[in-house]
């Protein structure tokens, strides 16, 4: 019997091929601790863990069982962030459940020597917002955690993406991954967005494009002037929905905006480390003539604001457009996945999308809770009060975030506006901590999924920019920016 | 992981054929912290009938199941092999399992071995003439002997080689340790580090 766990030495470097390579290859190379053979898996390196309190505590009690060590913890860092409230943090978490999620994060940190942000602290937030924020998010790196939307960290060039729980104990004890090859797509963005028009905008027509399993297998890499047009903010937007088109990864080659972003952070390399770190990353970029298994062309300056209607977050059309008919579906498939999201969403076929009204809006999660995310709400509700009917959330990304639009004076504008104003977490895009929607409400959320029941039992998501979210808080109906103009409702 | 080669203890004759995930340990279960301690939560709704196999004396340190066709169906949860393997199975016979739940049991150290349909149901009926005998389970020779009866049974030979040497994936990985630490010691210094906090 052969077993190919490649005890034959196997050099990463001789491996590398002498032909155009993918940014996605170059990084995957790059990481190679052993070739694997006859079909077997390559071993990985993973550079930097990410930890939070709901997929890690049974991996933390797999290593206590079998007596192992965490390999890395100077490569692991803990964060809490699903189960934390947003109002009243500095009291016992009242679920029961979710305590003791946290609680045990506390306990494992401690005992195995992971560096801990806890509820409270300034680094503490929503896991893909502090890595970032920290400079632990660079190009050219591997990025795991036991959640999804680590796609949010290939916005830098870093290999990203999410890993279960078992495989969260694999890296915690061996800072590896036994992993096979990613198939790549490249995704070409090409023209100029109009205004109004932003990163999750292009998110939701290429998921809308190619649909929740289009990128299934893959490694996305996002391309074209568009793309390098956007900043950092709007690249992670766009790299953190790469899981919606069902996607491994999402990536955006490293460039100047990248190496301004990480520069003087808190663990930006510095002085010569700095320098060679630039060096390799301009060496990133995917080359002249690589091959992508398979490509996808859009033009950006077609792009409207755009919104969805049902519960996936591919079904979703231009806010100028109308809710679909199921009948229009050739496939009986989609015929039924639309009439049954339709009735789940309490929607009719034919209705305007800007005449929907909705009860909520919701401006946060690991999608667009970032800084420039609530500068761009902040910039179309100053000055303005919100529709009386609709309830407006605004939850920033981490702590910091937090403190940084407190200095500008955001939290005095969100106010103002009748917006609440919370603090760090994940909040309402997920139920699994106190905000949710009640049954049957309606809620325009900057998140990322629309699933039945995702933002609370029975409500209603539909997934919008920030923009769009401070112009349908505004309206009280499904809204774009562009609606404020010629509404005449300029009211400063 | 334990290295396994012989198991042996009481077998329990389990007449029951498509045993999915959900009855295996429902769901409420599922939001627990720890990876052990799912004993009490082993085929729990079953267990409410004090006549349901597990619940009579003789079976009280049950070591192999001896069950019906599609074990493990339906949810993908690795808990499902935890409970059994926490209620002190070391090893299930089937004349089927369900993929995902076999992948999860080779990992997790829980021996998974098919024979036909017929094979099991004459264990079945010798294991319940004498309620509580033992059974012995050979992976060095893939045999499953109940008295007098004794079948081979089928285990690829991955999943047969990785409970032999006792190697769970993390094993496995770090029979390669020697590549890790040769890898680590080439990264450059600028990627990133957690500690000190800066
Ligand atoms: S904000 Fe939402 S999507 Fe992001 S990590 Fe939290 S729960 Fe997951």
């Amino acid at each position: 019997m052969s077993i190919a766990t490649s005890t034959e030495p196997h050099s990463a470097e001789s491996e590398i091929p002498d032909r155009p390579r993918t940014l996605a290859e170059k990084v995957w190379d790059a990481h190679v601790v052993t070739k694997g053979e006859n079909g077997q898996p390559d071993l990985v390196y993973i550079d930097l863990h990410l930890v939070h309190e709901v997929t890690s505590p049974q991996a933390f009690d797999g290593l206590r069982q079998a007596g192992r060590p965490v390999r890395r913890p100077d490569l692991t860092i803990a964060t809490e962030d699903h189960n934390t409230p947003t109002l009243a943090i500095d009291r016992p978490i009242a679920d029961l459940t979710s305590r003791t999620q946290i609680e045990t994060l506390r306990r494992n940190a401690e005992e195995f020597g992971i560096r801990l942000h806890p509820l409270g602290d300034v680094e503490q937030g929503i896991v893909h917002v502090v890595g970032p924020q920290l400079g632990l998010t660079m190009p050219g790196i591997t990025v795991v955690c036991g959640d999804s939307h680590t796609s949010t960290h290939g916005a830098f060039g870093a290999m990203a993406f999410g890993i279960g729980t078992s495989e969260v104990e694999h890296v915690l004890a061996t800072q590896t991954l036994p992993l096979k090859p990613f198939k790549t797509m490249a995704i070409t963005v090409e023209g100029e967005l109009r205004p109004g028009v932003t990163a999750k905008d292009i998110i939701l027509a290429v998921i809308a494009k190619i649909g929740t399993g289009g990128g299934q297998g893959y490694v996305l890499e996002y391309r074209g002037s568009a793309i390098r047009s956007l900043s950092m903010e709007g690249r992670m937007t766009i790299c953190n929905m790469s899981i919606e088109a069902g996607a491994r990864a999402g990536m955006v080659g490293p460039d100047e905006t990248t190496f301004a972003y990480v520069k003087g952070r808190a663990h930006a390399p510095e002085g010569e480390d700095w320098d060679a770190a630039v060096e390799y990353w301009k060496t990133l970029a995917t080359d002249e003539g690589a091959a992508f298994d398979a490509e996808v062309f859009i033009d950006a300056a077609e792009l409207e604001p755009f919104v969805t209607w049902g519960t996936n977050p591919g079904q979703g059309v231009s806010l100028s457009e109308a809710v679909p008919d199921p009948a229009q579906y050739v496939d009986p498939n989609d015929q039924a996945a639309a009439q049954r999201a339709l009735d789940y969403m309490d929607l009719e076929p034919g209705t305007p999308m800007k005449d929907i009204r909705v009860d909520a809006v919701f401006m946060g999660s690991c999608t667009n809770s970032r800084i420039e995310d609530l500068r761009a709400f902040a910039s179309i509700v100053k000055g303005r009060r919100k529709a009386d009917h609709v309830r407006v959330m605004v939850v920033p990304g981490s702590a910091r975030v937090r403190l940084e639009a407190e200095a500008e004076g955001l939290d005095k504008v969100f106010e103002e506006f009748g917006a609440e104003w919370r603090f760090a977490g994940c909040s309402m895009c997920l139920g699994m901590n106190p905000d949710q929607l009640a049954p049957g409400e309606r809620c325009a959320s900057t998140s990322n999924r629309n699933f039945e029941g995702r933002q609370g039992k029975g409500g209603r998501t539909h997934l919008v920019s920030p923009l769009v979210a401070a112009a349908t808080a505004i309206r009280g109906t499904l809204s774009s920016p562009w609606d404020l103009e010629t509404a005449g409702e300029e009211a400063r | 992981m334990e290295k396994i080669s012989v198991i042996e203890g009481v077998a329990v004759p389990f007449r029951r054929s498509n045993v999915d995930t959900d009855q295996i340990i429902p769901a409420v279960f599922l939001k627990r912290v720890t990876k052990t301690g799912f004993e009490d939560a082993l085929f729990h709704g079953w267990r409410q009938d004090p006549d349901f196999i597990l619940n009579r004396p003789e079976y009280a340190e049950p070591r192999i199941l001896i069950a019906g066709p599609d074990f493990g169906t339906g949810s993908s949860r690795e808990h499902a092999v935890w409970a059994l393997r926490d209620f002190g199975f070391r090893a299930v016979i089937s004349p089927r399992f369900a993929d995902i739940f076999r992948g999860n049991s080779g990992k997790q150290g829980l021996l998974t071995g098919t024979i036909a349909e017929e094979q099991v149901m004459e264990l079945w009926d010798r294991l319940e003439a004498e309620p509580g005998m033992s059974a012995r389970v050979d992976l060095v020779e893939k045999t499953v002997t109940v008295g007098e009866l004794s079948f081979e049974f089928d285990i690829d030979d991955y999943t047969r080689w990785r409970l032999l040497e006792g190697l769970d994936d993390i094993g496995l990985t770090l029979r390669d340790e020697a590549r890790i630490t040769e890898f680590e010691g080439s990264r450059e210094s600028w990627r990133p580090r957690t500690l000190p906090v800066r």
